[in-house]
Order: C-alpha cells, then sequence, then structure tokens
C-alpha cells in the first residue's frame, strides 16, 4: 500500500553529525558491503576499471562555506534516505512496492513488485533512491532493517551497518518519536535540523550542524589559500557525437 | 531531467491520439464504415503506439501489469486504468460506428472524458512533483490539456476549433515558460536549505569519481544554452506555422504539413519540458545554483 500511515509508533532514524564526520567513506563501504551480502538484488558496480559507476544507498559529498571573511570550511557531508514521515517517494508507486511501516516508519522496496519506472526516484528531493542499472530495481536505504532486529548476530552489531562502522562515531541510530532516547536529546542539544524543509516532507534524521571553529591565527590567513588557485579554472566541457553536432548548429543560427 | 525519447515520443504520439478521440466522440454527426475506420485507426496508432514507446523506459517490465494497483495514492496508476478505460470505450464506439453505422452518442461522450483524464493524469505525474518546481505549477496540466485538444482538432478536421485551441495552447506554453523560469526560485529551495550550512556554500567534492543513476537521470544540462533558440524554433513549429496553415484554402497536403509541424513542434516542446526541468538534488551536485533564491 502506497498510502502513508497517519502516524508511526516509532520513528527510527540516523542522526549525522556534519562536525565530527571527516569524510573516510568507512559507511559507504560498509554500507554497500552489508547490503550487496544481505537483503535483495546486490548493489552493481559497473564498468569498474574504466568511467565506473555503480549503486549506493549512501554517499558522501563534500561542501566549501565560504563567509564574507576568513577561510573557507570544508563540511563532508554524508546523505542516505531520510525515512521521511510524509515520504513523497511513496505516494507516487504505481506498483504498492514503496511503502512506509507503520510500526518503526522505516520507508522500503518490494522488489518483487518494482517495475522500475523510477518515478519515487524522481520525487525524492535527495537523492536517496537509485535505480540498480543491472537489476533494473529501485534501490534505497533500509536503515538495515536485517540487522536492527537480526537475533542471530551479536547485540552489539543489531545496528546500521554505516553506524556500527563509522570511525568518527558521526553516525548515530536510534528512535526519534521518543523524547528520552539518546539521540533526540542529542539533537535537542546540538540544534539537529531538517534537510530542505521547505519540501515538506518532514525527514526523520536529522543532521547536526558543524560547531563554530576558533578563530586563531585567522587573520592572517584569509587570502587566497593558494597562489595556483586562478590557475586552476575548470576545463570546458564540449559534448560531442550528435548532440555536439546539434550544439554547433544551434550556434550558427 | 534526463530527457528519454521513449517518454517524450509517447507523451506527444498519445496526447494527439487521445485529443483524436475527444473528438470523434463529440462529434454531432461523426463519420460511419470506412471513414471511420481510418479516423479510429489513427487515433489507436497514434495512443497505443504512445504507451507501448512508455514501458520502454521501465526497467523491469515484467511487473509493469502491477502498477494497476495504487490507484488511490498514484497518478502513474490512475493514468494506467484512465488509458485503458478509454480504449475500452472508444473501442465500443468505433466497432459500433465502422461495422454497424450505428451512432452511440453517449458512448462517445463517455470515452471523451476518459480521453481527456488520461491526457490529465499524465501531466499529473509530472505536476505533482515538488522536487521539479518547473513542473509543479497550473500551467503544466493545462499545456498538456490544450495540446492533446489542438493536435485532436486538427488531425480530425475542424479548422476553426483547431485555430482556437492552438491559440489557447499557445497562450499556455508562453505561460509555463514565463512561470517555469521562476518556480525554482518561487519554491525556495536552495544549496543552503539542502545542506543547512551557511555562508556562499559551493559543491567541493562529488561523492565520487564518475556519474551516477541520479546525475544522469536528474541533473541533465547538456545544450541548456540553446533554450531560448529551441524555444522560438518549438513555438513557430508548433503554433505559428500550423495557424497560418490553417487560415489558407484547406488542401489534404497543406493539412497534412500543418499536421507535421505541430507535432514536430510539439515534440520540440517536450524534449524541453524535460531538459529545462531542474530536479532540487541537483543543488547536491552544485547545479542550478543560478536558478535558486538568493540567499538570505
Ligand atoms: S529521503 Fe527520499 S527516499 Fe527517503 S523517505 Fe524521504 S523522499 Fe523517500
Ligand atoms: S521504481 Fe519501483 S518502487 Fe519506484 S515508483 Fe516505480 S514501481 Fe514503485
Ligand atoms: S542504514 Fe544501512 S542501508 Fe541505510 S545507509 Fe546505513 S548501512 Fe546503508
Amino acid at each position: 500500500m502506497t498510502a502513508l500511515p497517519a502516524s508511526t509508533q516509532k520513528k527510527l532514524g540516523l542522526v549525522i553529525d556534519l562536525d565530527t564526520c571527516v569524510g573516510c567513506h568507512a559507511c559507504v563501504t560498509a554500507c554497500k558491503g552489508w547490503n550487496t551480502q544481505n537483503y535483495g538484488a546486490p548493489l552493481s558496480d559497473r564498468n569498474a576499471y574504466g568511467d565506473a559507476e555503480g549503486t549506493f544507498l549512501n554517499r558522501i559529498h563534500a561542501y566549501q562555506s565560504q563567509p564574507d571573511q576568513g577561510l573557507a570550511r570544508t563540511t563532508h557531508f554524508p546523505k542516505s534516505c531520510l525515512h521521511c514521515d510524509d515520504a513523497p517517494c511513496v505516494t507516487v508507486c504505481p506498483t504498492g512496492a514503496s511503502y512506509k511501516r507503520a510500526e518503526d516508519g522505516i520507508v522500503l522496496v518490494n522488489e518483487d513488485a518494482c517495475m522500475g519506472c523510477g518515478l519515487c526516484a524522481w520525487a525524492c528531493p535527495y537523492g536517496a533512491r537509485e535505480v540498480d542499472e543491472v537489476a533494473g530495481i529501485m534501490k534505497k536505504c533500509t536503515l538495515c532493517v536485517d540487522r536492527i532486529y537480526n537475533e542471530n548476530i551479536p547485540e552489539i552489531d543489531r545496528q546500521p551497518a554505516c553506524v556500527r562502522t563509522c570511525p568518527a562515531g558521526a553516525r548515530h541510530f536510534g528512535d526519534l518519536a521518543d523524547p528520552a532516547s539518546d539521540i533526540s536529546i542529542l539533537v535537542a542539544e546540538r540544534g539537529g535540523v531538517d534537510l530542505m524543509p521547505e519540501q515538506g516532507t518532514k525527514p526523520v534524521n536529522k543532521y547536526l550542524p558543524p560547531r563554530p571553529r576558533d578563530t586563531i591565527g585567522a587573520a592572517q590567513m584569509s587570502d587566497d589559500e593558494d597562489i595556483l588557485a586562478p590557475f586552476l579554472a575548470p576545463v570546458a566541457e564540449e559534448p560531442a557525437g550528435f548532440l555536439g553536432w546539434l550544439d554547433r548548429s544551434l550556434e550558427r543560427l | 531531467m534526463h530527457p528519454a525519447p521513449s517518454v517524450i515520443l509517447f507523451s506527444t504520439l498519445s496526447g494527439a491520439g487521445f485529443g483524436l478521440f475527444v473528438f470523434l466522440g463529440l462529434m454531432p454527426v461523426p463519420p460511419v464504415g470506412w471513414a471511420a475506420f481510418v479516423f479510429f485507426a489513427v487515433a489507436y496508432a497514434l495512443s497505443v503506439a504512445g504507451l507501448l514507446s512508455a514501458t520502454f523506459h521501465l526497467k523491469n517490465k515484467k511487473n509493469a501489469w502491477k502498477s494497476y494497483r495504487e490507484w488511490r495514492t498514484s497518478w502513474l496508476s490512475r493514468e494506467a486504468w484512465a488509458a485503458v478505460f478509454a480504449l475500452l470505450t472508444m473501442a465500443v464506439y468505433a466497432i459500433a460506428l465502422i461495422f454497424f453505422g450505428v451512432h452511440l452518442a453517449p458512448v462517445g461522450w463517455l470515452g471523451a472524458i476518459l480521453s481527456l483524464a488520461t491526457v490529465f493524469t499524465t501531466a499529473m505525474i509530472y505536476t505533482q512533483l515538488r522536487a521539479v518546481p518547473r513542473w509543479n505549477q497550473t500551467a503544466t496540466p493545462l499545456m498538456f490539456l490544450t495540446f492533446s485538444l489542438a493536435g485532436g482538432a486538427m488531425l480530425s478536421g475542424f479548422v476553426t476549433v483547431a485555430a482556437a485551441f492552438l491559440l489557447a495552447a499557445g497562450g499556455v506554453l508562453l505561460w509555463h515558460w514565463w512561470k517555469g523560469d521562476r518556480r525554482f526560485a518561487e519554491a525556495g529551495t536552495t544549496i543552503q536549505s539542502a545542506t543547512r550550512l551557511h555562508d556562499r556554500v559551493t559543491l567541493f567534492e562529488k561523492p565520487h569519481t564518475g556519474d551516477n543513476y541520479l546525475t544522469r537521470e536528474m541533473v541533465f544540462r547538456v545544450a541548456r544554452k540553446h533554450a531560448v533558440k529551441l524555444r522560438v524554433i518549438a513555438f513557430v513549429l508548433a503554433v505559428v506555422f500550423p495557424l497560418i496553415l490553417l487560415l489558407l484554402p484547406m488542401s489534404h497536403a497543406l493539412a497534412a504539413v500543418a499536421i507535421l509541424s505541430h507535432l514536430a513542434g510539439v515534440l520540440t516542446t517536450r524534449w524541453l519540458f524535460f531538459a529545462e526541468a531542474e530536479h532540487v538534488v541537483g543543488l547536491y551536485y552544485g547545479a542550478h545554483l543560478g536558478k535558486q533564491a538568493r540567499a538570505a
């Protein structure tokens, strides 16, 4: 059923600390490892020794924030499904493959019902869903549903692979519906925020903003960080083939 | 968004096909016998060819039949239902006209409504997506409907009606472009709201070295710089040229040229519909920064 539950008993989700994430990609690897060997179609890689690409449920971007004065700072930015309360990806699904669980709020894809239309990936503002090009099926973060309730693995491992592996302690897992849970307290103390709140998705996952940096020595280091920087302008990308021809023909008009 | 040829072809052809059904269903004196056969053959060819080409972009076609399940929430599912109902209803109407020379007017009206509903549900698949602000506006369903009716009127030979709908479609198209160019800023999603970081935020490193499904599908950027030229070409082919031809004394050859020009123009507008649509996820990949609302 692609109707969303009116409310969920729990809101299981992740809290991601942008202050401590060091961008090591350990969670990306752990996520891919677990989710390729366990539930559902494996996460494929294509063209591994060429123009490589693959399916991932969790990806790490990095952003630079440049204040008006002083040096820019870099923030590593892990992103996986936010298990939204008002998940637009679920309601658009025609086959009923996408659903949100009433008991714990996890958003999942039933791979036996998915027809690979990709509409749910278009509906997600965060880019949390990817069609696996080999299996032809929509893949997304399962919140490691096959770990967190799994009584066949030691209790210490009954948390998402990405949380378990993070060496910096930047990923936390728990019930965000319970104000007394450790992660709810963490969110309250650190001022956790929603991504793209204006999209109205009501994400369950929260992000903890980076703490302010100290300013020692910033005054004498506020110019260009590297004297070569101006010479490193990006190389122009020209489309080739048919598009290139179209491009040039339109240019001449 | 990546303009998938199968989807563009689908919405252009089936739009014209269902538009033709609308006029065949509403005609006070519809053709019978062989003449009816030709009209319905064209309508079925266009609509069914369109629907078939739409299934080409499914990556797991064996589950396509399951798309009938979730009509309660999903516009894509509603489209599947509307299309089947419209095609079946029109089949009854067409068989009566072709083989028995009988005009089942109420069946025709019902078929016309269902055909319009099919075009509307197709448009709503795109309109509903808040993550693609350019599509998420009132003009989107109006554009699909007016173009479908203009194409249908031309195919069924109603010259004045066709001219009126061409004018309407042209107006809605301009509105869609004008509003569409502002929608990203209106939606208010920016790289700051996406990352909740402050100051001037730019992408420092992508999450991977190559492309991925998301960058290929949602962060399409080729030839956007030609958008203005393509808009002019599309507008002339889809609206201006057919209008001029319709005002000349009619002949079958002229009508055919007008229809082909119109369809080529609609194809171009649909290509632009996709190629120009900015998905907010592009912000995470450093795209669309010029489109976002000015940082507060
Ligand atoms: S982050 Fe995207 S995929 Fe996950 S629940 Fe929200 S809308 Fe759906
Ligand atoms: S890709 Fe699969 S899960 Fe997503 S909307 Fe289509 S059928 Fe549903
Ligand atoms: S919860 Fe599991 S599936 Fe989701 S990002 Fe973490 S490791 Fe991947």
